[in-house]
């Protein structure tokens, strides 16, 4: 089962792969991986997202959370979230007709372009992995992808809930 | 404010947390450090001849006092050879402080001389690790690391410091912090009282009760409260190998050591067992043998520290975070409130029972006349030793034959490496526990194997004169690797005899110490008598013990807990 991690940590060299080293010491795969500092620049936080089923995943909490630098660790998927990752990606259009179906596109799925040189259009687009999937495989279909990159997820419990310090 | 060098903070550090041993080597990265060594007598400093060595000493000194034990050694290899160390006190969660000296912060990265990555090489075997940017960090960061090491679960600690920031020549403030407390990490000690009333239920409602006692219970120093929990309760109490001596294996309620060598009644109980309670323990694979198969009746409450350890490995129905000594006395203040007349009566089956399984002495075996079998050397060694000393081990067979037949009635007694199972352990051990205890007798029993793993530290032995016994079970194989070929692969030995055996007595006599050999069983008495006689220097037993014995009971692979082979020939 595809699993949500949060992770809030202290923003200080070697926790990140403190972190990484629990995975990869205990063979728990990452499927992505998403940090950055809080709104308390001492503070990092970490989504994870991993593939595994409830004893690993407790496994992977505990671990996580007896890491020194580790203030609090949460499943989001147990809950009631929200989920949200970035993709900017860059596609050739060499017709008319391709640019005008990227362009429809880039409409229908809220997405933004935020370049344009003669034959490229570099795009911005949010939301859950699935949609970007699709998206990306859309511009596939009326445009050559150059390149493409992806945040990873990151994401926050509904309501009051909330990973503090 | 004292104003200092970074090399004379880490000593003022030092002694600011209590350190009075410090086991190193030094070399380029770390010569400030032992400059500043080099002008004071409170930290005493012990040159070892191998840095693994000090590291096992750090970890004897530890295991036999509950302080931390402290390493030096310099960057690059004097790192690297302290690994092996650090894992082996990480897996039996010892309190350890590593002080490696790195490369000047400049040159990070350049691959310079002896640079290794040393807090990306201990990672997977530390509990955290400090790379120390600032001179002035350096008291902060020593002292957060000794916190860390002795607090929640303990275990090693690597501080790495660059040797641009303990340069002698620069002057800067001294701060011991007065609280090292962390916002990230706050231990649980005291378990929750809902879970502690479960746990009192379950106790209570069993007939069939086993205490399952780990090396947690030692570590917390619970051992008078879990004495007293099984008075109470009447329950029989069996032990890891990390355990023993937390609960006296001369009580009558103890059935043995549990697991892969554990006794028949041991393994017997925990299978029959209505519940199981476990304190400080984790439930290794060297004692559940088939996860599936393991204690199918019985109702498990797990008091561990560490909560990733709770339902790790087996499922448990009350989980309980705290430290032993802790949780043990809140379910005091629970039994207190209950009329615990009736658990003599309601155990007495439970009792018959193991009473039976006792009485097929398992752990018999049978002496001939001329050739030392070595469970003989054990338990001669705890006649001459009055069952006081303080045993550190090596691995192998000789390491199951002294848990099994050198009944520990103390905690702290019983030095091994259980987790990691690392050979060369035994002799550094030793002298880690001589260092912290002058008086108390300090011995080694080890293989011919084993010891040849660090028998460098002969040479530290004299330089400090430690006069610890070494006994050593010479079988002239790897034992325990033979045993295993004899078993599983049809008694082909590969690379498991050695047949360039030196000798050893004329060894330990060119290291300055006295070597006894022992050929025969009728020598065996005098020599022991010969040995602890010599009080003041280090003597080393070469015994020849039967090449072909086995350690039995041992369990059967994919087996349950009580499926056990008792001899060559008999099973369960
Ligand atoms: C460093 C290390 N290498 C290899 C092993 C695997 N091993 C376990 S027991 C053993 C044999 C030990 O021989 P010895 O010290 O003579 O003890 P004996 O079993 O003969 O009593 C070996 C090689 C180990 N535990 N540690
Ligand atoms: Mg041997």
């Amino acid at each position: 089962m595809r699993r949500i991690i949060s992770v809030l940590m202290e923003n200080a060299p070697g926790s990140l792969s403190r972190i990484m080293g629990v995975f990869s010491q205990r063979g728990y795969n990452v499927d992505s991986l998403c940090v950055a500092p809080t709104a308390d620049q001492s503070l990092s936080r970490l989504t994870i997202i991993t593939e595994a089923d409830d004893k690993v995943t407790e496994q992977i909490t505990k671990q996580v959370n007896k890491l020194i630098d580790v203030l609090r660790v949460a499943e989001l998927t147990d809950s009631a979230h929200v989920e949200r990752e970035l993709m900017l990606i860059k596609v050739s259009t060499l017709t008319e007709v391709a640019r005008a179906e990227v362009k429809r596109n880039v409409d229908i799925f809220r997405a933004r372009i935020l370049d344009v040189t003669s034959q490229h259009y570099t795009i911005e687009v949010t939301g859950t992995s699935d949609k970007l999937s699709a998206f990306s495989d859309v511009m596939a279909q009326c445009a050559e992808i150059t390149e493409s990159a992806r945040t990873g997820v990151c994401g926050l419990s509904r309501g009051d809930r909330a990973l503090r310090p | 404010m004292r104003m200092m060098s970074g090399a004379a903070m880490v000593v003022e550090a030092l002694k600011d947390v209590g350190v009075t041993h410090l086991f190193g080597y030094p070399g380029g990265a770390v010569l400030d450090i032992y400059d500043a060594l080099f002008a004071q007598d409170v930290v005493k400093h012990i040159l070892v001849r191998h840095e693994q060595g000090a590291s096992h000493m750090a970890d004897g000194y530890a295991r036999a006092t509950g302080k931390t034990g402290t390493v030096l050694v310099t960057s690059g290899p004097g790192a690297t050879n302290t690994l092996t160390g650090i894992a082996t006190a990480y897996m039996d969660s010892i309190p350890m402080v590593v002080l490696s000296g790195q490369v000047p912060s400049m040159h990070i990265g350049e691959d310079a001389f002896q640079e290794t990555d040393m807090v990306g090489c201990s990672r997977p075997v530390v509990k955290h690790s400090f790379l120390v940017k600032r001179a002035v960090d350096i008291p902060k960061a020593i002292a957060q690391a000794y916190y860390i090491a002795n607090s929640g679960r303990p275990g090693p600690v690597v501080v790495d410091l660059p040797k641009d920031i303990v340069n002698v020549q620069d002057s800067h403030p001294y701060v011991f912090p007065d609280d090292v407390t962390m916002r990230s990490y706050n231990p649980t000690l005291k378990g929750h009282n809902k879970q502690i009333k479960k746990a009192v239920a379950c106790l209570l409602k069993a007939k069939r009760p086993v205490l399952y006692v780990g090396g947690g219970s030692i570590a917390s120093e619970a051992s008078e409260v879990i004495t007293y929990l099984a008075e109470r309760l009447g329950a029989p109490v069996t032990s890891t190998l990390m355990g023993l001596g937390a609960f006296s294996s001369v009580h009558k309620q103890f059935v043995g050591m549990l697991g892969m060598h554990g006794t028949l009644e041991a393994n017997k109980s925990m299978h029959n067992a209505d519940c199981i309670i476990s304190l400080g323990a984790r439930f290794d694979d060297r004692v559940t043998n088939n996860v599936e198969k393991f204690c199918p009746h019985a109702d498990i409450i797990h008091v561990d520290i560490d909560p990733a350890s709770i339902s790790k490995i087996v499922n448990a129905h009350v989980p309980v975070v705290g430290s032993v000594k802790t949780v043990v006395n809140q379910i005091h203040a629970v039994l207190d409130e209950h009329d615990l007349s009736g658990q003599e009566e309601k155990l007495a089956d439970w009792w018959e029972q193991i009473n039976d399984w006792r009485a097929r002495k398992c752990l018999d075996y049978v002496q001939g006349d001329t050739v030392i079998k070595p469970q003989k050397v054990i338990q001669a060694l705890y006649e001459h030793t009055n069952g006081e000393a303080y045993v550190s081990s090596d691995v192998g067979q000789h390491q199951m034959f002294a848990a099994l037949y050198y009944p520990f009635a103390k905690p702290r007694r019983w030095i091994n490496s259980g987790g990691l199972g690392t050979m060369g352990f035994g002799l550094p051990a030793a002298m880690g526990v001589q260092f912290a205890l002058p008086d108390a007798c300090s011995v080694v029993v080890t293989g011919d194997g084993s010891i040849q793993m660090n028998i460098q530290e002969l040479s530290t032995c004299l330089q400090y004169n430690l006069p610890i016994k070494i006994i050593s079970l010479n079988n002239r194989a790897l034992g325990m690797v033979r045993q295993w070929q004899d078993m599983n692969y049809k008694g082909r030995h590969s690379h498991s005899y050695m047949d360039s055996m030196p000798d050893f007595v004329k060894l330990a006599e060119a290291y300055g110490h006295v070597g006894i050999k022992v050929d025969t069983l009728d020598q065996l008495d005098d020599a022991m008598k010969r040995c602890f006689a010599e009080k003041e220097r280090l003597v080393f037993m070469d015994i020849a013990v039967d090449q072909n014995e086995h350690v039995y009971p041992m369990q059967i692979k994919y087996g349950a807990m009580d499926d056990m082979r008792l001899s060559k020939t008999e099973r369960t």
